[in-house]
């Protein structure tokens, strides 16, 4: 009996420190990097300034709610977060579209190369990185609200009268269930709606699709506004979770990138599976397994160390090296997409 | 019906084109023939706008259409088949008809049923990706895609590059029953003796200038254009 405790007992730190985790994170990943798969698929460069678009929806979402709590009004158990999306979404729709007509339809009218663009990128990056630090400053800022907990680690402990917990974040099942939903409408979205065959015509051939009578600045304008709505969404979702540090959202640019690549760039589906192995495989490797083994292994076995294989310091390594891995073995990603 | 009428011009470096002449009319077939370098895609691309000309005039309908954009001219009734790329790979074979379709408003339904007719084997696969097909099946949906927008002209680079010869067959066996729904055709061809075959007229390009042109029957009994174009 002791033994099928000891296993569940287990089971549950495992749960409770890799995959709730794992699941919350690769959505905000999965997110991230559909957003930065798109502008390669119908732009055809890497948008550097792709974690700073979501620093900026997270930025207005931020002072929305703190506008509205200001105001007395929340969603009670919900976070107000969510009643300040849209106004995040459209101001950022804004920045993009704006920064499109300034700076990207330049190089395009010019038939820039892609890496003229992306060095592009990393101008607009650095401008709204100082845009949203001069905003709202570069430290730490606290906007969630509402319930704290789906399910609590007491209240797990006490009804199952196990040792270890459970915890479930409000905040973490809640980006689970809106990147679900997103990812739907957005697959709905590119599959049976006209605009949404013609991106990806656009996309798949861009010659022909002129030749078929697609309007590519209007495919470029709902492209960007897609974008908009991805990179803020997985940015406040990210923010909620964690939260809201500007400089978090550049170092984000890293897995989102490797998730992209790692799915094949270009595939929307790639990037959600590219999303989670990268989310995942940070979350397994960082862990500390030490109370795992001492609940499966007899006590003569327990291990000395932490049983951990790297120091969470070094997560980021941990999607630098897949992503180095992927692009010496297969350059396409998982799913073929395009090379870079 | 579409015709360009002395055009000179080039992509930017030297002229390709020299004062060449082209036209198609109603429920006819035109062939483009000539050697490597003539101009022959590049004459034809000119009709739909892709190169800037520094002469000439492209009429189409008794209309100037010469400083319309390519998307332009799609959208009055012009139909381009591309001798490569010329599917949409990661789509199926009925969305690649749909985007043929893109421009207009009305049910699609009966045009492709009519498709799905003159092309059977499309049917069949109709929800296979384009980019799984074979080279002549790719070929029926590249003319399928482009029949779809219910074309006046239809204009074709080379559709027979690359396929066997019965596909090759099949093919023109196809663009014959296309003209007759009314369409006219325009296609440049490496295969001249076939093409010219079922041609009613011929254009034989060289460097950039016309040098015969005739019915595809005259052109083939020709001994000048049999010597020096189609290898005696």
């Amino acid at each position: 009996m002791e033994i099928v405790t000891d296993l569940i007992n287990a089971i549950v730190l495992l749960l409770n420190y890799i995959v709730v985790p794992g699941l919350s994170y690769g959505s905000q990943l999965a997110l991230g990097a559909l957003g930065i798969t798109l502008i390669f698929g119908i732009l055809r460069f890497a948008n550097f300034a792709h974690g700073d678009s979501m620093a900026f929806g997270t930025m207005i979402t931020v002072l929305v709610t703190w506008w509205l709590q200001s105001h007395g009004i929340n969603l009670g158990p919900l976070p107000t977060a969510l009643l300040a999306l849209p106004a995040g979404i459209l101001m950022t729709i804004a920045l993009l579209v704006v920064t499109d007509k300034c700076v990207y339809r330049h190089y395009r009218r010019q038939k820039a190369v892609p890496v003229i663009f992306m060095i592009a990128s990393m101008g607009v990056m650095f401008m709204t990185n100082g845009i949203v630090r001069f905003v709202i400053g570069p430290n730490d800022q606290r906007f969630l609200d509402g319930e704290r907990f789906l399910v609590s680690a007491r209240e797990f402990k006490a009804t199952t009268g196990l040792s270890e917990g459970l915890s479930i974040k409000l905040s973490q099942g809640l980006t689970i269930v809106v990147a679900l939903i997103l990812v739907a409408l957005l697959f709905w979205f590119l599959q049976k709606t006209r605009t949404g065959k013609a991106m990806r015509a656009y996309s798949d051939n861009e010659e022909l699709a002129l030749l078929s009578g697609v309007d590519p600045d209007r495919v470029v304008l709902v492209t960007w506004v897609i974008t908009a709505i991805l990179a803020t969404i997985a940015g406040t979702l990210y923010g909620l979770d964690k939260s809201f540090k500007p400089f978090t959202y550049l170092q984000l640019l890293l897995p989102m990138f490797a998730a992209a690549i790692v799915g094949g760039i270009g595939n929307p589906v790639g990037a959600i599976v590219g999303g989670f192995v990268i989310a995942f495989s940070e979350v397994m490797v960082t862990y500390a397994y030490r109370k795992v083994f001492v609940y499966l292994l007899p006590q003569s076995l327990e291990p000395g160390g932490l049983m951990q294989l790297l120091s969470t310091d070094y997560k980021f390594a941990v999607s630098f090296v897949i992503l180095v891995l992927v692009l010496l073995v297969r350059p396409t990603g998982i799913f073929r997409g395009k090379v870079l | 019906m579409l015709s360009g009428q002395d055009m000179v011009g080039g992509y930017g470096g030297a002229d390709i084109l020299k004062g060449c002449s082209i036209e198609v009319d109603e429920r006819e077939i035109v062939v483009i023939v000539g050697p490597n370098g003539a101009g022959k895609s590049t004459a034809m691309k000119a009709l739909l706008g892709m190169l800037p000309l520094k002469q000439g005039t492209v009429m189409f309908r008794d209309r100037n259409i010469t400083q319309l954009t390519p998307q332009d001219r799609i959208a009055k009734g012009i139909a381009f088949v591309p001798q490569t790329h010329n599917v949409f790979t990661s789509m199926t074979v009925l969305e690649n008809l749909e985007m043929g379709a893109f421009l207009r408003n009305d049910d699609i339904a009966s045009s492709l049923d009519q498709i799905y007719q003159l092309f059977p084997v499309l049917a069949d696969k109709r929800n296979q990706l384009a980019g799984e097909l074979s080279g002549g099946q790719r070929q029926q949906v590249a003319v399928a895609r482009a029949m779809m927008s219910q074309p006046s002209v239809l204009m074709l680079d080379e559709p027979t590059a690359g396929v066997s010869p019965i596909v090759m067959d099949e093919l023109f066996e196809r663009i014959l029953e296309i003209r007759e729904t009314g369409v006219a055709i325009m296609m440049v061809e490496q295969n001249a003796r076939q093409a010219l075959a079922i041609a009613d007229r011929g254009y034989v390009l060289v460097v950039g200038e016309n040098r015969y042109t005739d019915s595809g029957a005259a052109l083939l009994a020709n001994p000048d254009v049999r010597r020096s174009f189609l290898g005696g």
